[in-house]
């Protein structure tokens, strides 16, 4: 069992990072995720593991410090807040296209524009569905507990890797500055040079050796004909990340008439949410997506072919509804899907959720 | 056993640190907790609120609208969070800078004079140890010695010599708790 601690979320991504052998962080501060960086500060990791942690002058600079690091084959990251993940959104789609493994985290707060310092939901579709510009795709990991924070650090940029795609973890104020208990992961050395040049020898610019030809880190392809073969090996890259990366979370879904899809912070609040509901005699189960993308189609759609309705709950205006809609009508279900939801910062209660639950489909 | 608590106040008073302490003691206790501080631009003075939750089973919302607990440390908080009590549950105040006291008469009022007795201690800082004592003689939700290990987890080591004013601080909450009886 490892080592037992009371840490909040942002403290978390922090002590893991170092943990899982990182090799850098780049960063700037915004709140709610400020911690992340303060508490590498405080750690000191470049004594105890070698790791870099450096606060660069601009988010701008953040991303592109981690575009270069992760070029040469290195684990990098960075965090920020909805704005600044904004700024950080050219960038990121250069990662994508270069082809790098990198992990970048995203503590939301409430929009649009400078909005709040409170949480919200509401860059689900940006991290989903784009932000940046061009046919790229994020490993969208979204965690529901300050255990998690620990855990997919590690994961997410173990699937960084075996994709060369850039990961995120999307989370919000609510998990980063909450304390929970963890269990923190046991020590992981940083790769050796010996180790990253086996791992990523073939694309990393790693030195070049006299037995290999130069390798080269670019987003730009100025023949057609090549960038559409590149987009094409992308995508089917994305397909094989749709049939083996997909994950989710089920409680009680067995009898259920009623689902709640939810992820994140609005999963926590949903699960009291069923509690209340069952103690009230309705039959409401809770599909938790953990990979937002990609996005849990199959469960969804197997769900609609035998419930009454879907009820989706979000910290924003109705963004993952779309894609619990298209999932649950792919078998032609006529299934009613709904969406619950707060904004600018406001955290839904469980009672308000249950009594939209009764309104919006088992009184409608 | 689920206790869901919430400690409101003024920045200053060490509403949040008395929310860890305490959170710390469950896990000391291999129990399962959450802390979810109300966060934003707020410094000393301004209101601060904290909710706990110490719980034998796996915690689901941190995000609560009642309270098996409130501790209410301003008026502001107490405007607010009377009225977020369950049924049953229990409201302590510190009455300083309270003008209008609790009316409700479905929960168990609790008083603790807590800024006079630790100004009687000797250290107005450990305000909030004292009414965390009171709180716990009201609800002895953890033991003792569960407290005294949350508090070496939570303080810095170089404070560490500070601990056994916290417990005196403790038992002096303890000790001189005051059941109000709402006519």
């Amino acid at each position: 069992m490892g080592e037992l601690r009371l840490m909040k979320g942002n403290e978390v991504i922090a002590e893991a990072a170092i943990r899982c052998g990182c090799d850098g962080y780049f960063g700037y501060p915004i709140t709610p995720q400020s911690e992340v960086m303060e508490t590498l500060m405080v750690r000191e990791p470049w004594d105890e593991t070698g790791m870099v942690v450096l606060q660069a002058e601009s988010e701008v600079a953040s991303i592109n410090m981690v575009y270069g690091a992760a070029g040469s084959g290195k684990k990098v990251m960075t965090s920020s807040s909805s704005p600044g993940i904004s700024l950080m959104a050219e960038g990121i789609s250069y990662i994508a296209g270069a082809e790098l493994p990198c992990l970048i985290v995203n503590v939301q707060r409430g929009g649009p524009g400078l909005g709040t310092i409170q949480p919200s939901q509401a860059d689900y579709f940006q991290t989903t569905k784009g932000g940046g510009h061009g046919d790229y795709k994020l490993i969208v990991l979204a965690p529901a507990s300050v255990q998690e924070m620990n855990d997919f650090v590690e994961l997410g940029f173990e699937l960084a890797f075996k994709y060369r795609n850039p990961a995120m973890i999307l989370t919000d104020g609510a998990i980063g500055q909450m304390m929970e208990k963890v269990e923190l992961s046991d020590y992981k050395p940083r790769m050796t040079a010996e180790e990253l040049d086996a791992k990523c020898g073939s694309w990393a610019t790693n030195g070049k050796k006299a037995d290999r030809d130069y390798n080269i880190i670019t987003s730009l392809e100025m023949d057609s004909d090549k960038m559409e073969a590149n987009n094409l090996r992308f995508q089917e890259k994305y397909r094989q990340m749709e049939e083996e990366e997909v994950r989710y979370e089920m409680i009680d879904c067995e009898d259920a008439e009623y689902i709640l899809v939810a992820f994140g912070s609005s999963a926590r609040i949903c699960q009291k949410s069923v509690d209340i509901a069952r103690a009230k005699g309705l039959k409401v189960g809770l599909l938790r997506p953990i990979t937002l993308y990609p996005f849990p189609k199959k469960p969804i759609a197997e769900l609609a072919k035998k419930v009454k309705g879907f009820l989706t709950v979000e910290m924003n205006a109705g963004q993952m509804v779309e894609d619990v809609k298209l999932a649950a009508g792919c078998g032609n279900s006529s299934v009613p899907v709904e969406y619950f939801g707060r904004m600018g910062g406001i955290i839904p209660t469980p009672g308000e959720v249950v009594e939209a639950l009764e309104q919006k489909l088992i009184e409608a | 056993m689920t206790e869901e608590i919430i400690i409101a106040g003024f920045g200053g008073q060490g509403v949040l640190s008395m929310g860890k302490i305490l959170a710390y003691s469950g896990v000391m206790q291999d129990q399962e907790v959450t802390w979810f501080p109300s966060y934003g631009p707020e410094m000393r003075g301004g209101t601060a609120n904290v909710s706990v939750i110490i719980s034998d089973s796996r915690i689901s919302s941190p995000i609560l609208h009642e309270f098996d607990t409130a501790i209410i440390l301003n008026q502001q908080s107490m405007d607010k969070f009377e009225k977020a009590v369950k049924p049953g549950g229990v409201l302590l105040f510190d009455p300083n800078g309270i003008v209008n006291e609790p009316t409700r008469k479905d929960i168990n009022i609790y008083k603790i004079e807590g800024t006079k007795i630790a100004a009687d201690l000797g250290n107005v800082k450990t305000f909030n140890m004292v009414v965390l004592g009171a709180y716990l003689k009201a609800k002895p939700i953890v033991k003792m010695e569960s407290i005294r290990k949350g508090l070496e987890k939570s303080l810095p080591e170089r404070h560490h010599k500070l601990i056994p004013l916290n417990l005196e601080a403790i038992e002096a909450g303890q000790s001189k708790l005051e059941e109000v009886h709402v006519l």
